[in-house]
């Protein structure tokens, strides 16, 4: 196993290593001149040195080694400096905004938790939703029950969230009053007043996320049951004389977790793309947000930073994926 | 004993399209969800000659109209036959605008799928067939698939926007951007399935008599695998299509995608968040007519599904 982890392992940093060049030649062959706001009557040797000063003057593959240097050995030694008090990174040159001229991470520091909080909760939410209605239709399958569930996956993965967002908004906020319509991220949880307004205003943002990852995951976990159903070993197990609940909740269910978990493992990415539109539709100042407001600004390293981010994400959760399917299936494993 | 005189079958034997057609007749929602594809497909092909007002004619004295539905509940609102659906706050008609952000959105559907599966398939095709690339080809497959599509998306468009749309204009521009984009980021699910399905083909009977007759690679890639990869290649057409529609409608709803006067669901939409409290029909129109497009692919879609498995037709 412990093999295994590590070949998976080694295997993630020439991919990480690949997006991070897609990444830096897209924006390097992106015909924007982050000069072009500067006034005409700035003489062309002053736009020249500004230019420099923005780090733009030497050729591109040294630019590239500075801004990987800057993202995996200096950014990690000033969060070492946080924690511990100690001096590594002082003096060294971080990645740092065009838009604010302080240090893109440091933004990005005080803008994660938001996006995690939101996410994370969908995402929860949406598994703990999806896993007993998956079971239930394929256990009953072609019931009222399984129908109704297959219409309503149906409509979530139709319906897109920048629609449900405003849908549930006019519905939720405006006409009944219920929850509030903007995400506060400077509220503070201190006693439990605090903490019920927090649940409110998380509560529709996390509905629209959830929707989309209940009807994915719901879908998957009843085909999946539905593979397991007919097998031997559930007749065996039936012929033992067990409860139907210990067959369908031990027995079937068991292995039918083995694609699911992968399932749920992979589809952490797709959600956190939902999260900039969902951000934008609540105003969460999360780094989906931050991301479009860096787009708009021309904001260069932030929008490499905050993109490298999301594929770091990406890659990290294919990790996971794997490795739990090494762990549940041990055909895999071994081979 | 049994005539062996007489060869010739009672009945022509029934067409492998037949079955499948016979099978998704069964299945009500693939129905119901192809033939509104149809309908919206027509309707914003041939809606614009039948309702002929120009979407872009600004009329202030017009402004703000209800749908006509409205007059139904509420007899004081501002309704007129002249707009059914209503207009927006500079008088634009309703119906018209729908008709014609639903053109550009299909079209940007239609196109990135139609890409995505010509992309897809050829290397698919490609992996499957020639051993010496099975192993690059699908490596790249993989990494495609750990890139972040959304922030990569938003960024491309962003930053490609203004070329293009001095080379071809602003709406063409536009489209050839945002079908390029989404055809090279999704093309990935085609691939692995296409070539998972020529792999086991090329260990059947019928591609090694093809192969001992002589036939070049060219000629059995195209006359021997492609047709029996159909099937798959159409479900993954109309799984394509539905996420075309919904990224092109994302795009537009964050304002990264067509110009500002050309009308797209996604961008009607956006707009019509700012006053919804007031006139929440606006945001409701294009986003029912998103997702009942959506919800019609993929009802198409599951219903092809099963009556291209033979598997499942049988029963």
């Amino acid at each position: 196993m412990l093999t295994f982890t590590i070949r998976r392992l080694i295997l993630s940093v020439p991919t990480l290593l690949f997006i991070s060049l897609v990444i830096f030649l897209l924006l390097e062959l992106a015909p924007g001149d982050p000069m072009a706001q500067v006034p005409l009557t700035v003489p062309p040797e002053v736009k020249e040195k500004m230019r420099e000063a923005l780090g733009l003057g030497q050729p591109m593959h040294i630019r590239f080694w500075k801004w990987l240097v800057q993202f995996f050995w200096i950014e990690p030694q000033v969060m070492i400096d946080h924690y511990f008090g100690t001096t590594y990174a002082v003096g060294d040159l971080r990645v740092i905004s065009w838009q604010t001229r302080s240090p893109v991470m440091d933004t990005v520091v005080q803008r994660i938790p938001q996006t995690l909080w939101v996410v994370g909760t969908a995402y929860i939410v949406g598994i703990l939703i999806a896993l007993p209605i998956g079971i239930y239709s394929a256990y009953r399958q072609y019931s009222v029950f399984d129908q109704c569930g297959t219409f309503v996956t149906m409509i979530g993965f139709s319906i897109p969230p920048f629609f449900t967002g405003p849908l549930l908004i006019v519905v939720f906020s405006v006409q009944l009053g219920w929850f509030p319509f903007i995400y506060d991220t400077t509220h503070v949880v201190d006693d439990w007043d605090s903490f019920v307004y927090q649940l409110r205003q998380m509560i529709l943002p996390v509905m629209v996320l959830a929707l989309q990852t209940t009807a994915q995951i719901s879908r998957y976990m009843r085909a999946s049951m539905l593979d397991n159903m007919n097998q031997d070993y559930v007749r065996t197990a039936r012929a033992k004389g067990l409860s139907e609940a210990v067959v369908v909740m031990v027995h079937v269910l068991r292995n039918s977790m083995i694609p699911v978990v992968t399932v749920i493992a992979l589809g952490m990415p797709a959600i956190f793309g939902g999260a900039i539109i969902t951000e934008q539709v609540f105003s969460v100042n999360g780094i989906g947000s931050q991301l479009i407001t860096a787009l708009f600004a021309n904001d260069l390293p932030t929008v490499q930073t905050l993109t490298f981010i999301f594929a770091m994400l990406i890659v990290f959760f294919n990790l996971i994926a794997d490795i739990l399917y090494g762990l549940l299936d041990p055909r895999i494993r071994y081979d | 004993m049994t005539d062996l005189s007489n060869q010739t079958p009672l009945a022509p034997p029934r067409s492998q399209w037949r079955n499948v057609w016979d099978q998704l007749k069964k299945h009500k929602g693939a129905l119901l969800g192809g033939g509104f594809l149809v309908f919206i497909t027509l309707a914003v092909l041939l809606g614009p000659y039948v309702w002929t007002l120009d979407p872009q004619k600004i009329d202030y004295r017009a402004r703000d109209f209800r749908p006509i539905y409205h007059a139904l509940f509420d007899a004081d609102a501002k309704t007129a036959w002249a707009n059914p659906l209503g207009t927006d706050q500079l008088g634009r008609d309703g119906l018209a605008n729908i008709l014609a952000g639903g053109r550009t959105s299909m079209a940007v559907g239609w196109a990135a799928m139609l890409l995505t599966l010509f992309i897809g398939t050829m290397i698919g095709v490609v992996a499957g067939f020639f051993k010496k690339l099975d192993g690059p080809l699908m490596r790249l497959t993989d990494l495609f698939l750990s890139l972040p599509i959304l922030p990569l998306l938003l960024v491309a468009v962003t930053l490609f926007r203004e070329p293009l749309r001095g080379n071809f204009g602003p709406e063409g521009g536009m489209f050839i951007l945002i079908v390029a984009i989404i055809g090279i980021t999704s093309w990935m699910p085609t691939a692995r399935i296409v070539r998972g399905d020529v792999l086991a083909l090329k260990e059947r009977e019928f591609v090694l008599a093809a192969r001992s007759i002589g036939t070049k690679p060219g000629a059995m890639i195209w006359r021997h695998l492609l047709p029996n990869v159909i099937s798959p290649i159409m479900v993954s057409a109309t799984l394509g299509l539905a996420a075309a529609i919904i990224t092109e409608s994302a795009l537009s709803f964050l304002g990264v995608g067509f110009p500002s006067d050309f009308p797209t669901w996604g961008k009607m939409l956006a707009d019509a968040v700012q006053r919804m409290e007031e006139f929440p029909e606006r945001v409701m129109l294009p986003g029912i007519a998103i997702s009942l497009t959506v919800l019609s692919v993929n009802y198409l879609g599951d219903g092809l599904r099963d009556a291209l498995d033979p598997r499942i037709r049988g029963r």
